[in-house]
C-alpha cells in the first residue's frame, strides 16, 4: 500500500505544481513507483511542467465519470519508467468530482504505486476539499511573504479540522541576501508563526524557470541549488536525517558596490 | 546621499522582516479565532454601554484588541476613564 501525499497552499503562485513535479521526479530517481495527480480541475498545468502536455487523451474526470479505465488515463513519463501522470480535466469545473470519488481514486492508485502525489488547487473551495480527501499526509508550500504565510496558516487550520494532522512545510523562494539584510522573513520566523514541522527550504533559483520552460523538473539537475534542495526533501521524506542547506551569501565589498551602483 | 554612505559602510536601516512578522502575528490572531472587525466593533459598543453606567470614559481613545500569549488568545481593552460617576462608588 503506497502513501498518498497532497501538496497544498492557500495562496496561488507559491510553487505547488513545481514542487509536485520535482518531488514526483525525485521519487522516480530513487526507483520508486510514483503517480502525480493534477487535482486542479479546470486549470491543469502539471502536464506542461512535466513536459507531457501533448500526450493527454483521457483525464481525471474521464476516470471518475467512467468514460475510461484508470490505466488508460495514466501517462507514462518520457524519461522515467516508474513515473506517471493523471492529468486534470481542463473543460470541466471543480465540482465535476466529489471527495468520495477522490478518496476512492487515491485508494486505487495507492495499491499500484509507492507514492501518489496530489497537486492541490489554490484556495479553500471545493477543489481543495477534493484534493485533500484521500491524502495520508499533507505538505504545505509557502513563500516568505506575509500574504502566503497567512494563507498557509488558514490551510493548516482547515487540514486540522478535516482530520489531517501534522502537515509539513516547504518554504519556497527564499532569497538569502534579503534574509541577511533583514528584509525577508527567515525560516525561524515562519516556523515560529505557523508552528509546524519544516520539511525543507528551496532557494530562489533561476534554473526553476529554465526547467519549467523545458518541461524537465529541476531536481534532475545536479548543480542547480533548487534541485539539490528538492533532493534533500526526498531523502527526508524517505526517512533520512538530512541537515538544512546553508546558503552562502556573496556579500563582499565588491558585491556591495555592485548593488549600490545597481548592476 | 546619506543613505548611499550608510550602504557603503554597511550600516543599513532596519529591514522590513520584523514589520512583516509583527503584522502577521496580529492578523493571524484574528484569523485563528475568526473575529471580524465588525464583531470587534460590536463588542466595543457593548462595553461602552456597560461601562458608561459607572464611569465617564473617553470613547474615541478606547482601544480593544486580541493579543496572543504563548498559550492563549486574550482580549485586551484599554479604556481611558475621565471620571467616576456619582452614586456608583463602592460603599455608597
Amino acid at each position: 500500500m503506497g502513501e498518498v501525499i497532497v501538496i497544498t497552499s492557500g495562496k496561488g503562485g507559491v510553487g505547488k505544481t513545481t514542487t509536485t513535479a520535482n518531488l514526483g521526479t525525485g521519487f522516480a530517481l530513487q526507483a520508486k513507483k510514483v503517480v502525480l495527480v493534477d487535482a486542479d480541475i479546470g486549470l491543469r498545468n502539471l502536464d506542461v511542467v512535466m513536459g507531457l502536455e501533448n500526450r493527454i487523451v483521457y483525464d481525471l474526470v474521464d476516470v471518475t465519470d467512467g468514460n475510461c479505465r484508470l490505466k488508460q488515463a495514466l501517462i507514462r513519463d518520457k524519461r522515467y519508467e516508474t513515473l506517471y501522470l493523471l492529468p486534470a480535466a481542463q473543460t470541466r469545473d471543480k465540482n465535476a468530482v466529489t471527495p468520495d470519488q477522490m478518496q476512492q481514486l487515491c485508494k486505487e492508485l495507492a495499491q499500484e504505486f509507492d507514492y501518489v502525489i496530489i497537486d492541490c488547487p489554490a484556495g479553500i473551495e471545493q477543489g481543495f476539499k477534493n484534493a485533500i480527501a484521500g491524502a495520508d499526509r499533507a505538505i504545505i508550500v509557502t513563500t516568505p511573504e506575509v500574504s502566503a504565510v497567512r494563507d498557509a496558516d488558514r490551510i493548516i487550520g482547515l487540514l486540522e479540522s478535516a482530520g489531517k494532522h501534522n502537515p509539513k512545510l516547504i518554504v519556497n523562494r527564499i532569497r538569502p541576501l534579503m534574509v541577511k539584510k533583514g528584509d525577508m522573513m527567515d525560516i525561524d520566523d515562519i516556523i515560529e508563526i505557523l508552528a509546524v514541522d519544516l520539511l525543507g527550504v528551496i532557494p530562489e533559483d533561476e534554473y526553476i524557470v529554465i526547467s519549467t520552460n523545458r518541461g524537465e523538473p529541476a531536481i534532475a539537475n545536479t548543480t542547480a541549488l533548487a534541485g539539490i534542495a528538492y533532493r534533500n526533501i526526498i531523502r527526508r521524506l524517505m526517512g533520512e536525517n538530512v541537515p538544512l542547506m546553508s546558503f552562502e551569501v556573496n556579500d563582499s565589498l565588491w558585491g556591495k558596490f555592485r548593488k549600490v551602483l545597481g548592476f | 546621499m546619506f543613505e548611499l554612505i550608510q550602504k557603503l559602510f554597511g550600516r543599513e536601516p532596519q529591514g522590513s522582516k520584523d514589520i512583516a512578522k509583527e503584522r502577521l502575528r496580529f492578523v493571524l490572531v484574528h484569523d485563528r479565532v475568526n473575529v471580524s472587525p465588525q464583531f470587534m466593533e460590536a463588542i466595543k459598543d457593548d462595553m461602552i454601554k456597560v461601562i458608561s453606567n459607572y464611569m465617564d470614559i473617553n470613547e474615541t481613545d478606547m482601544e480593544i484588541s486580541l493579543t496572543k500569549t504563548n498559550t492563549q488568545v486574550a482580549l485586551v481593552a484599554n479604556i481611558p476613564v475621565n471620571r467616576m460617576k456619582r452614586g456608583t462608588m463602592a460603599g455608597e
